[in-house]
């Protein structure tokens, strides 16, 4: 056993209401810049739909994610080492610009500018890549709330995948309007346990990051073969054409290290998004990535995944040097439960073998207003669990999106959420809740009650139990510890009265921490235009 | 000017070569990549970027046997001259064809297509004019001064000399009989050697052949130093806020 500690993510997609805002404020953080103006770390598609880009869970296509060989054994779908080399100077793979979309602007000086005419001045638009006058025809969200599905609908990857295993199945997925159905689902970089965007990569510039899981790009390493866009299979990994270099959604670690949830979680308007550390066994991620069902991957997942109760993984994840409140921090995350616990989050396409750590639970949603519509009592419990397999959005769908299409796993998770429903009604409504209920999900009356917490009233501090990286290094940050350099080197010490070459504050310290005062005195000192007395004195 | 061409340029192309990477690698790394323009146009690219790029590499791989295996050892493992002429003569040209087939399918994309176009810069350009220049010059003194039956032996002269550099001891006496166009090649080459680390030709230098040794997935720890904000950089100080 070799435990590991990864950052994950769980979404509930019932609380999607489709707004845009982590899209929106992600993108004001991390890709508001020149070069990536077609890039979205977090986006949010209406499924069915083709995605951003376009078509890109259509591997036969793209090539992304890992496959099986002859033997059994893991290899990248595009190829292996020798084949990418060979291949290096050009990759036929790749989306283009234009398979996310062409990003523009509006000539807005014509609003101004325009000579005196009878017509009214309007703003061109303008492609933000050649400069040219440009006629929109795509963008990241261009079928937002099925726009365009009697026309685009047919070419979701999955649609045609559904359409392919059964003709009762197929009959379900209709988008003639009062037919159709639609939910929303919002993505970011899965920062997979098997990433093959990592695997993809020649240079090596890409890589896990010990600590947490977060896969990153190491910008000075990048040569821009583009190999990791490829890799891919959720097209996460981005181009950016400015710099000529990869980048990809950092689940904010600047912030997760100091205790701050990402951008798209602290902004999400529904409060869908649960963050937490799982505690995993890094010697089973291949062989479990390798099962040969697909529709065991799932379970396989599960399988690599630790519990942090167990007393032997608390021992084995001491040795392994994680943090002692990381552990702690995983007992209490709100993902391991989602995910081990409650069994209701499911992995999204763990076909593609990579082992994804942004997880989901499916919509049941509109299942209770459709029951109440045609009469019946919607928390019903009988009446909900009948409902679930004549849902709105079918199974079939959901289980090609989450389960590689075993529908057996998305039904488990939408009867909990369903039992869950009758059992706090009959709470709110004063009644005793009927054990069975509970009971026929394999749960009891306090674990439902425990979930309905988490997912319902779903408190801040319920919804992200992130330990600090700083914590984890306390030791050797604090001051008063015994430090791993010469006690006198810190600021003012003895160590540091010489002058660095390009002032009093050049040059490498060593230690990065100082006190309080010391901190103060240092703005004060950088930023007053009079020395304070006290710094004038120690000269 | 003998003495300047044959004596000087090299050396002062190979130390701007040598130090130019350095300085590249300490203070552009950011900056040291393909910065590939295959997101705006792929279809040609696809034919052309490896077209040109194999050709280079057969070329530069001729280039090293010409001027690195003397003719004592051909000789030795009895390749006669015309056989060693007739090899050069088919497999450089063979080379030189793609090479220049492909960079001028290269340079047509990137000038008709407006977002390559677009993303070329002046450095790009400058570096354009000389590569393109040492190939076709390299394509026309080998042609020029070649027939099927014999061409111009330049492991007489040339290998010699470049040979004569590496000891410290150039022997420049040794390119006053060269054809002309033998050495506008030579002097352009040398050029494009010293250009190299100052455009985007650096990305030679990183092909990438650890890949093929290394474990799939790269598990890297954070650096401690790094953690919370970065400190200024050496000669940069904070101003204002």
């Amino acid at each position: 056993m070799r435990p590991m500690a990864q950052v994950a993510m769980v979404m509930n997609l019932d609380k999607c209401i489709g707004c845009h805002t982590c899209s929106v404020t992600c993108k004001q953080a991390w890709t508001n810049r020149s070069g990536m103006e077609y890039v979205w770390f977090n986006n949010v598609e209406t499924r069915p739909g083709q995605g951003y880009p376009r078509r890109y869970e259509d591997q036969e296509k793209w090539r992304g994610g890992w496959e099986l060989n002859k033997r059994g054994a893991l290899k990248l779908r595009n190829g292996g080492r020798i084949k990418s080399l060979l291949g290096i100077f050009s990759n036929p793979k790749l989306p283009e610009i234009k398979d996310y979309y062409e990003p523009w602007t509006y000539d807005y000086k014509n609003l101004t500018d325009a000579p005196l005419g009878d017509d009214y001045p309007v703003a061109e638009p303008r492609s933000l890549i050649d400069g040219k006058p440009m006629k929109v025809e795509w963008s990241s969200n261009w079928d937002d709330n099925l726009g365009g599905a009697t026309e685009y609908g047919d070419l979701d990857p999955m649609v045609e995948k559904v359409r392919e295993q059964a003709q009762q199945a197929a009959d379900k997925v209709k988008f003639a309007f009062e037919q159709t159905f639609m939910f929303y689902l919002p993505r970011i970089c899965e920062h997979c346990l098997n990433p093959s965007c990592v695997s993809s990569c020649p240079s090596g510039a890409m890589y896990k990051r010990a600590e947490d899981g977060i896969v990153l790009v190491d910008q000075d390493g990048c040569r821009g073969w583009r190999k990791c866009v490829t890799g891919c299979p959720y097209k996460k990994v981005y181009f950016n054409h400015k710099t000529g270099k990869a980048e990809k959604c950092t689940l904010c670690y600047p912030r997760l290290e100091v205790g701050l949830p990402t951008v798209c979680s602290e902004t999400c308007v529904g409060r869908l998004r649960y963050l937490g550390v799982i505690l995993y066994d890094a010697d089973k991620v291949t062989e479990a990535a390798s099962t040969k069902d697909e529709h065991a991957l799932y379970e396989a997942q599960l399988g690599v995944f630790l519990d942090p109760e167990d007393p032997e993984v608390r021992r084995a994840a001491e040795a392994a040097d994680i943090p002692y409140d990381w552990v702690e921090a995983a007992r209490r995350s709100p993902v391991h439960a989602l995910i081990s616990k409650y069994k209701v989050a499911l992995p999204l396409h763990p076909e593609y073998r990579t082992m994804p750590m942004v997880w989901y639970i499916p919509p049941l949603s509109p299942v209770v207003d459709a029951l109440s519509e045609t009469g019946h009592d919607g928390e019903d419990a009988d009446n909900l669990f009948g409902a679930i397999d004549t849902l709105r959005i079918p199974l079939e769908y959901l289980a090609e999106i989450f389960t590689a299409g075993d529908v057996a796993p998305v039904r488990s998770s939408l009867t909990k959420l369903a039992a869950m429903r009758a059992h706090m009604r009959a709470i709110n409504l004063g009644e005793r809740p009927d054990p069975s209920v509970a009971d026929s999900v394999g749960m009891d009356g306090p674990e439902i009650e425990e979930m309905y917490r988490l997912l319902a009233i779903a408190k801040y501090e319920d919804r992200y139990v992130i330990p600090t990286a700083a914590v984890g290094d306390a030791k050797r940050l604090e001051e008063s510890a015994v430090p791993d350099a010469c006690s006198l080197d810190h600021v003012d010490g003895v160590g540091m009265r010489g002058d660095g070459p390009f002032g009093a504050d050049s040059g490498q310290k060593q230690l990065p921490l100082v006190t309080i005062e010391n901190f103060h005195a240092a703005r004060r000192r950088q930023t007053t235009d009079d020395e304070p007395d006290d710094v004038r004195e120690q000269q | 000017m003998k003495t300047l061409l044959w004596g000087g340029l090299p050396y002062i192309a190979v130390v701007l070569l040598i130090a130019g990477t350095v300085w590249r690698f300490r203070y552009d790394r950011f900056g040291w990549t393909t910065r590939s323009s295959q997101v705006y146009e792929s279809k040609l690219l696809n034919v052309a970027s490896p077209m040109f790029h194999y050709g280079i590499l057969f070329v530069l791989v001729g280039h090293l046997m010409g001027l690195f295996v003397p003719e004592s050892w051909t000789d030795a493992i009895g390749l006669n001259e015309h056989t060693y002429h007739l090899m050069s003569l088919y497999g450089g040209t063979a080379a030189g064809v793609l090479a220049v087939l492909g960079i001028l399918m290269l340079l047509y994309r990137r000038r008709t297509n407006t977002p390559v176009f677009k993303a070329t810069t002046g450095n790009d350009k400058v570096m354009y004019v000389v590569l393109l220049a040492a190939i076709v010059m390299g394509m026309w003194a080998k042609l020029s001064n070649s027939s099927v039956s014999e061409g111009y032996d330049y492991r007489q002269t040339i290998a010699p000399w470049v040979r004569s550099l590496f000891t410290l001891q150039p022997d420049v006496d040794l390119m006053a009989g060269v054809p002309l166009t033998y050495q506008i090649h030579a002097v352009i080459g040398l050029l494009l050697l010293a250009l190299i680390p100052f455009t985007r030709l650096i990305h030679m230098f990183s092909a990438p052949v650890q890949y093929l040794f290394r474990p799939y997935v790269v598990y890297r720890s954070r650096d401690p130093k790094q953690l919370g904000s970065r400190g200024d950089r050496r000669g940069w100080e904070r101003t204002g806020s």
